[in-house]
C-alpha cells in the first residue's frame, strides 16, 4: 500500500511542479501587462455576439490570430498579417482564439486588411464567390432568401452564378454580427515593446510597416 | 532570453548528470535485484515461457511456442484457476467500458472522415450549422479522445487491476456507474458542441457544466483501483500498476484545472490550453497505453520484460518531462519565450523515457519476432509500441524551433498526432481487446480473417493517412514561411494530399466497422466455435489436471 501511495504522491507532485512552471509563473509574469489604449475600447454587443459565433462555428480550427515575429519568419509580415502579437493584445480575450492551424490565413488584422462589409458577406455566403481557390466552407445558414429587399435588410451582392434563380440573398443578424466582429480585428496600433525580452530591430521595423497597413484585400494578402 | 536559455540548459544538463550518477550508484549497489522478481509477478509459477494468444487458432499458437525457444515447465494449475476468478471479478465493468469504446470508435471515425472530406470538398453538407467543419472536427476529436481511447484505456485498466494485484476486483459496481455517467456526459457534451455550445478551447470543447459528469464518472472508475490496492495480496507492484495509479492521479488534476471556469484569460488561457492538451496525451492516454503494452508483451511472448530497472527510469522521466512539453504548441506565439524554451528543452529530454521504454518493449519482442507472423494480438500491440517510439522521437524533433517554424500551423501536426493517438494507443487498445475479450466471454473470436482484415485495412489506411499529411504538411509549411510564395499556393498544394488522407481515413473507418461487427458477434457468443482453442482456457487446465 505504501508503495502505491508513494507513486501516487510522486506523480502528483511532479504535475504540481509542471503546473507551477507552465501556468503559475507565466501568469504572475503577465499579470502586470497593461493593454495599450487602443485595445481598451469596449467591444460592442454586436461584436461580442459575432465573437461567440466565431467560437461556436469553430473558425479557430483553420484560422490563427497570432502573426509571427519576422525574426522567426518574415512571411507573416510580408502577407500583410501585421506585427507580431504581444500578450497585451489579448487581455480581454476569453476564450482565447490563438489557433494552431493555417488552413486559412491569419485573421489578427483581417478588419484592417479587408474592411468591406459587402466583401465579407459575399465571402461568408460562398467563399468562392470572391476567392476562386478558397477551400473554406460556405455558411448559407447565416443568410436567407427574400423576394423583396426592404430598407433595413442587408443584401448580399454576388456574381450572377452564385445567386439563386429568383429572389435576393440577405444577411441575418448573425451574419452581420460575425462580420462586425471580424472588422473589429484590427491590431495595427503600435505597442511599446514586443515580448518582454525581445526588443529587436526587426521588430521595430514591423511596427512601422503595420501602421501603414491598409485594406489590401484577400487577393494581395495571399 | 539568452540568459534564460542558458540557465535552463544548464539545469537540464545538471539534472541529467545527476540522474546518471544515481543510475551508476544504483547499478553498483545492486539496487535493482528486486526487479527480476517484480517483473515475474504477472506470471504464475512455471508459466514463464508459455505463449498466450486467444485470438488465433491452435496451430498458430503451437508455431508461436516453437519460436519462443523456452524450456517449458508445467504452469501452476491452481494459480491459473485462480486467475479465472480474477477475470470474472472485473467482467461487468470491463465489458461496459470496452463495448462503449468500440461504439464510439465507429461514430468518431465517421465524423473524422466527414471532417477530412470537407477540407477538400468545401460545399459538402454546408446547409446546417451542426454539420459545419468547425463543429464536425471537434466532435471527431472528442469522440476518439475521450470516448474511444479513454474508455478503452480505462476498460483495459480495470481488467488489469485484479491480475496485477492478484486480488479480485473490489467495488466493480462503482466502475459500472462511472462508465454509464461517462457515456452520458460525452453524449450530452457532443450534442452541445454540435448545437454550438462549445467552450471554444481545443480539447476542452465540452461545456464545463457537462465535463463535471466526466469528472464524477472518472472518479467512480478509480474507486475499484484504490479499494483493490488496499486489499492486494502481492508484494511487488508491477510496472503497469505504476502507470495506472499515476494516470488516475493525473487525469483529474488536469481535467479539473483545465475546466475550472474563469481561471485564466487571454494568453494565459492559451498557455493552460496547451499544457492541458498535451498532457491528456502524455499523462493520460500514454500511461494507459504503456500499462497495457507492459503487461501484454511479456504475456503473449511468455518472457519477462527485458529490464525492469529501465522501466523505472522510463516511468519517472516520463512524468518529469512529459508534464512540461505542452508549450511547444505556441512556439513563435505571444507567450513569454522562457516558458516555450522550457517546453522545447523537456520535449527533447523525452528521448530518455522513450528510449528506455523502446529498449524494454522491442528487445523483449526481438528474439521472438517470428511470433508476429502468428499472433494478431502481438502484431497490434508491438506495432503500437513501435509507433510510440517513432511518434515520440518525431515529437522531440518537431519541437526544435527551426523544424517547428515549418510544421506549425500545418497538416503535418495532425499526421503526428495520429501517429501517437491512433497508431500507438489505438493499436495497443485493439490488441488488448483481442486479448481480453475471449477471457471475459469464454468465447473465441469467431473469424480469424476478420482480425486480419481489421489489421491490414487499418495499417494501409493509416500508412496513406500519415504520409499524405506528413509530406503535404511539410510542403504546405515550406510555402507558408516563404515570403515569395502566395498563400493561395499553400492552400492549393495540399489538395491532393488531403484527398489521399480521406482515402486513408476511409480505409481506417472500414477496418473499425469490421472490428465492431466482429466484436458484436463475439459479444453475443455467435459465429463458429473453434473447439480446439478451448485447451488454453483455464478451464482446460483444470480438465487436464483432472485427467492426470
Amino acid at each position: 500500500m505504501t508503495k502505491a501511495i508513494a507513486i501516487a504522491a510522486g506523480a502528483g507532485m511532479i504535475l504540481v511542479y509542471a503546473g507551477l512552471m507552465l501556468l503559475v509563473v507565466p501568469s504572475i509574469q503577465l499579470s502586470g501587462a497593461k493593454p495599450p489604449a487602443e485595445a481598451q475600447t469596449q467591444h460592442s454587443a454586436e461584436e461580442i455576439r459575432g465573437r461567440k459565433l466565431y467560437v461556436s462555428l469553430g473558425c479557430v480550427y483553420c484560422h490563427s490570430q497570432q502573426p509571427r515575429d519576422p525574426a522567426q519568419t518574415p512571411a507573416d509580415r510580408e502577407r500583410g498579417w501585421g506585427r507580431p502579437s504581444v500578450p497585451e493584445d489579448y487581455t480581454y480575450d476569453g476564450p482565447h482564439l490563438l489557433g494552431t492551424m493555417r488552413t486559412g490565413p491569419d485573421l489578427f488584422n483581417i478588419g484592417a486588411r479587408q474592411p468591406s462589409v459587402d466583401w465579407h458577406l459575399a465571402h461568408l455566403y460562398n467563399p468562392r464567390a470572391v476567392v476562386s481557390w478558397s477551400t473554406m466552407p460556405s455558411y448559407p445558414f447565416l443568410f436567407r432568401e427574400t423576394d423583396i429587399v426592404l430598407d433595413e435588410m442587408q443584401e448580399v451582392h454576388l456574381p450572377e452564378e452564385f445567386l439563386p434563380s429568383e429572389g435576393h440573398i440577405v444577411a441575418t443578424d448573425d451574419a452581420m454580427a460575425l462580420v462586425k466582429y471580424m472588422l473589429s480585428l484590427d491590431h495595427t496600433y503600435p505597442v511599446e515593446k514586443l515580448t518582454a525580452e525581445e526588443p529587436e530591430e526587426e521588430a521595430d521595423e514591423a511596427e512601422t510597416e503595420t501602421s501603414s497597413l491598409d485594406a489590401t484585400g484577400e487577393g494581395s494578402a495571399s | 532570453m539568452t540568459v534564460n536559455i542558458a540557465f535552463l540548459l544548464a539545469m537540464t544538463l545538471l539534472i541529467s548528470i545527476g540522474g546518471l550518477f544515481v543510475l551508476v550508484w544504483a547499478l553498483a549497489n545492486d539496487q535493482f535485484s528486486v526487479g527480476k522478481q517484480a517483473a515475474r509477478t504477472i506470471f504464475a509459477k512455471g508459466e514463464l515461457g508459455h505463449v498466450e494468444d486467444q485470438a488465433t487458432p491452435q496451430a498458430d499458437r503451437e508455431a508461436m511456442q516453437v519460436s519462443s525457444h523456452h524450456q517449458l515447465e508445467e504452469a501452476d494449475a491452481e494459480e491459473l484457476y485462480e486467475r479465472e476468478f480474477l477475470d470474472r471479478s472485473s467482467r461487468a465493468p470491463t465489458l461496459l467500458w470496452l463495448s462503449s469504446s468500440v461504439v464510439w470508435l465507429v461514430l468518431g471515425s465517421v465524423f473524422g472522415v466527414l471532417a477530412s472530406l470537407k477540407l477538400h470538398m468545401p460545399e459538402l453538407m454546408v446547409d446546417h450549422a451542426a454539420m459545419t467543419f468547425g463543429r464536425v472536427r471537434p466532435v471527431h476529436l472528442n469522440m476518439v479522445a475521450y470516448s474511444w481511447t479513454s474508455m478503452a484505456g480505462v476498460g483495459v485498466g480495470i481488467w488489469l487491476i485484479p491480475r496485477l494485484f492478484k486480488t479480485p476486483l473490489v467495488g466493480g459496481g462503482f466502475a459500472v456507474a462511472g462508465g454509464i455517467l461517462w457515456n452520458i456526459g460525452l453524449f450530452l457534451g457532443i450534442i452541445a458542441v454540435l448545437a454550438g455550445f462549445s467552450d471554444g478551447l481545443e480539447w476542452l470543447e465540452i461545456p464545463w457544466q457537462l465535463a463535471v459528469l466526466l469528472v464524477i464518472g472518472g472518479a467512480l472508475a478509480a474507486v475499484p483501483l484504490i479499494l483493490t490496492v488496499i486489499k492486494r495480496r502481492v508484494q511487488h507492484l508491477y510496472v503497469s500498476a505504476w502507470y495506472l495509479v499515476a494516470a488516475l492521479v493525473w487525469f483529474p488534476m488536469l481535467y479539473i484545472t483545465a475546466n475550472f471556469p474563469n481561471l485564466f484569460d487571454g494568453v494565459q488561457q492559451g498557455t493552460m490550453n496547451w499544457w492541458f492538451a498535451h498532457n491528456v496525451l502524455g499523462l493520460w492516454m500514454t500511461p494507459l497505453g504503456l500499462a497495457a503494452a507492459y503487461y501484454l508483451i511479456p504475456k503473449i511472448t511468455g518472457s519477462q520484460i527485458y529490464s525492469y530497472s529501465l522501466s523505472l527510469i522510463g516511468f519517472w522521466s516520463l512524468a518529469l518531462f512529459y508534464s512540461q512539453v505542452g508549450l511547444h504548441h505556441l512556439i513563435g506565439g505571444p507567450v513569454p519565450s522562457w516558458v516555450v524554451t522550457l517546453s522545447i528543452a523537456t520535449s527533447v529530454m523525452m528521448i530518455i523515457p522513450v528510449i528506455a521504454v523502446a529498449i524494454n518493449h522491442h528487445v523483449t519482442v526481438a528474439p521472438h519476432w517470428r511470433m508476429l507472423l502468428h499472433s494478431p494480438t502481438l502484431r497490434f500491440v508491438e506495432l503500437g509500441a513501435i509507433s510510440y517510439t517513432l511518434s515520440s522521437l518525431q515529437g522531440s524533433i518537431e519541437a526544435l524551433p527551426w523544424v517547428n517554424t515549418i510544421t506549425h500551423f500545418t497538416h503535418f501536426t495532425v499526421g503526428h498526432a495520429h501517429l501517437g493517438v491512433y497508431a500507438f494507443i489505438g493499436f495497443v487498445m485493439f490488441g488488448s481487446i483481442y486479448f481480453i475479450m475471449p477471457r471475459l466471454l469464454n468465447w473465441e473470436w469467431p473469424y480469424k480473417w476478420a482480425i486480419s482484415a481489421h489489421f491490414w485495412l487499418a495499417f494501409i489506411g493509416f500508412f496513406l493517412y500519415f504520409w499524405a499529411l506528413t509530406i503535404g504538411g511539410w510542403i504546405q509549411g515550406l510555402l507558408l514561411v516563404d515570403p515569395a510564395a502566395s498563400f493561395q499556393a499553400s492552400v492549393e498544394v495540399t489538395i491532393p494530399y488531403l484527398v489521399t488522407r480521406s482515402v486513408g481515413g476511409t480505409l481506417m473507418t472500414l477496418s473499425h466497422i469490421v472490428f465492431a461487427t466482429h466484436f458484436w458477434i463475439a459479444l453475443r457468443r455467435q459465429g463458429p466455435r473453434v473447439e480446439e482453442a478451448q485447451q488454453l482456457f483455464m478451464r482446460g487446465w483444470r480438465r487436464k489436471e483432472a485427467q492426470a
